[in-house]
């Protein structure tokens, strides 16, 4: 008997998946679970234990959150937070825009102060508090000095609980203007340049024009600023860090640094994963909510 | 709603490159005028310029007598439609054609009876609450027009609006282009580089080329008494045969001229510029086909297309030239078949060196 040899079924056809191809997303994908998706989940599951940094803890359920909304500075860290990022969000989306309208020209001059404003995004968090303490030194510094130019005293910026917020808003807003700078910049260079034409011959006034033309194109794109930056600036660490500490008296401490406080300085790390956990929340729930005001509006 | 548009030596470089070199032209209220040319010739420019999207190195425009060379592009009294349409996308069909009314304080009323004119007209009611992006090329198309009707301007200014279209709605856009002109006898400029639009549409052809205007005239009378030699072979679908003349003397008609040893053609053209003559040119449908030896050439059909009216046969010569002549729709005849060409000379357009053109008298109209 002789045995018919069967036609050699094809490994895979045309459209079946070839799982080789999950080679070239290996590497990518293991350092995104490793990195990650994985502290994201033992983050949660740390956020229910009694842990430090010798041992996991017994299950405490809810117990770590019960104690963080019983803890005064947590919430004051919450609201400071919130503050900053009123402080600087609309303020980086606002003056983001502004250079963005001016500068985009494609003149010598318009280039070199592109370049010069998104400079100060390059610098490292150290370089850029550095920089803003020696502006806000009492007597020597920057402001002191310029206010001393017509014979006033500059506010003490760093140690006055009602202004330690807005010396942080206004470091951070120094450093962060480049991004939304350069997405508004991006934006505009891609309205076609023959509306502008239409609405030059239909009798348009440089503010219809903006208002009526350049501002509805770009309206996307502000959505994403103000995602970006909520996304960010509910981050506010190294700035208040670096110079005020938190201080005076908590007025600048946010969330990150109450979490590093607990978790690493108090070594209560189940506290820490818990707050960590609210924060996560609480910028999932700020942008979402923005991605769906901006999507509600949004036209075909 | 017309305007009489003067443009008096006319000059733009756009840095060191010169693209307009003192040009006039004057177009009188209520005509549908064409600016046709080959890309880069700089017929777009000038548009810009009367729209004021383009400044005036040189010279003046005038609309109505009135100089508006100084003037923003919205106080001009023209309307534009683009070729890419340049609809604002975010704003929906109606605010589109109003938007131009509001920013002259147009009276409600007023522009709500302008907008639902055109878009009557225009048949485009169906379609006043739609955004851009909903609608098809030819929709947009007819609400580009319709944002220029309602400011009820001086003039239109059309820049290439066809050549996003396919072709059966760039031939019916066509048409209702000219029927929008013969309803609104405005001053219209159109400006294409597409021989059959401009042929279909025009009142007068302004035919343009490297920089300056080489013939103004009516669609017929550029086609049959082109200026020039570049004008003879821009304008006719398929272009004007031309050959070299390499000797020229008195015949029956006018000034027989010779191409090439064995062609001998005898043209209308008067005799006196025998002295001048560098080529000559001769459309396809004054170019026959007969029986090998029953005609002025002998030669093998090289390529025949089939038009279904008619056919053209691409015809190379003994002497290795090669010419289109016209045949039936119904010819028998295929590529490799071996005839001859007939010339009618009467129809025959002879060039000087510079390329301007001399015409027998029976080539007239």
């Amino acid at each position: 008997m002789t045995a018919v040899q069967a036609p050699r079924k094809p490994s895979h056809g045309p459209h079946s998946p070839d799982w080789k191809n999950a080679l070239f997303v290996a590497p990518y994908l293991f350092f995104f679970v490793t990195l990650l998706v994985f502290p994201l989940f033992w983050g949660i599951w740390l956020s229910f234990h009694k842990a430090d940094t010798f041992s996991s803890g017994p299950f405490v359920g809810f117990g770590n959150y019960v104690r963080l909304f019983n803890d005064k500075v947590f919430l004051q860290s919450v609201g400071n937070t919130f503050y900053f990022v009123l402080l600087t969000v609309p303020t980086l989306a606002l003056i983001g825009l502004f250079l963005a309208l001016a500068l985009n020209a494609r003149t010598r001059t318009a280039t070199v102060l592109r370049s010069l404003f998104f400079f100060s995004s390059v610098l490292s968090v150290t370089i850029v508090t550095l920089i803003w303490r020696i502006v806000f030194i009492p007597q020597f510094g920057l402001l002191a000095t310029v206010y001393g130019w017509f014979g006033a005293t500059a506010p003490a910026f760093v140690s006055d609980p009602n202004l330690a917020m807005i010396a942080v808003a206004m470091a951070t807003i120094w450093w962060c203007l480049g991004l939304p700078m350069m997405l508004f910049l991006s934006a505009l260079q891609q309205i076609p340049g023959d509306i502008y034409e239409a609405a030059a011959l239909d009798n348009a006034s440089r503010w219809r024009t903006l208002t009526a033309i350049t501002l509805p194109s770009i309206k996307r794109t502000f959505a994403l600023v103000i995602i970006i930056q909520i996304v960010l600036q509910f981050q506010l660490f190294g700035q208040a860090w670096l110079m005020t500490r938190g201080g005076p008296n908590n007025v600048t401490k946010p969330i990150v640094l109450y979490i590093y406080d607990t978790a690493f300085r108090r070594w209560d790390l189940g506290l820490g994963a818990a707050a960590s956990e609210v924060l996560f929340v609480l910028i999932l729930l700020a942008a979402m909510a923005q991605y769906l005001i901006s999507r509600r509006k949004e036209d075909l | 709603m017309s305007a009489e548009i003067e443009i008096r030596n006319v000059s733009k470089s756009f840095g060191s490159a010169k693209v307009l070199e003192n040009l006039s032209l004057s177009i009188p209220g209520h005509e549908f005028v064409v600016f046709l040319g080959p890309s880069g010739c700089g017929k777009s420019t000038l548009l810009r310029m009367i729209a004021g999207l383009e400044s005036v190195e040189d010279g003046e425009i005038l609309i109505n007598g009135e100089r508006i060379d100084h003037l923003p592009p919205g106080q001009r009294g023209v309307a534009m439609v683009f070729q890419s349409y340049a609809l604002y996308p975010h704003m929906t069909v109606r605010q589109n054609m109003t938007f131009g009314l509001e920013n002259i304080n147009v009276a409600k009323d007023v522009i709500d009876a302008r907008v639902a004119d055109a878009a009557r007209m225009l048949e485009i009611g169906h379609l006043l609450d739609r955004k851009p992006g909903q609608l098809s090329g030819g929709q947009r198309q007819r609400v580009a027009i319709g944002r220029a009707v309602v400011k009820e301007p001086n003039a239109f200014l059309f820049d290439e609006p066809l050549s996003n279209l396919d072709a059966a709605l760039r031939t019916r856009t066509r048409i209702e282009l000219a029927q929008l002109h013969q309803r609104l006898r405005s001053t219209m400029i159109f400006v294409t580089h597409d021989q059959i639009e401009a042929m279909t549409l025009a009142d007068r052809i302004v035919v343009m080329n490297n920089k300056k205007i080489e013939q103004i005239g009516a669609p017929m009378e550029i086609y049959d008494r082109p200026a020039t030699r570049f004008v003879a072979g821009f304008v006719g679908t398929p272009q004007m045969n031309f050959l070299d003349v390499t000797a020229a003397r008195p015949g029956a008609l006018g000034l027989s001229v010779a191409c090439g040893p064995k062609l001998s053609i005898d043209t209308a053209v008067a005799p006196d510029v025998a002295g001048e003559v560098a080529s000559l040119g001769i459309r396809a449908e004054a170019v026959s086909l007969a029986a090998p030896g029953e005609g002025q050439a002998d030669g093998v059909i090289d390529v025949l297309e089939r038009l279904g009216d008619r056919s053209l046969a691409h015809v190379r010569l003994d002497d290795g030239q090669m010419v289109v002549a016209n045949e039936s729709g119904q010819t028998r005849l295929g590529v490799g078949a071996r005839v001859a060409l007939r010339f009618d000379g009467t129809k025959a357009h002879l060039f000087d060196g510079a390329g301007k053109a001399y015409h027998g008298r029976e080539a007239a109209p």
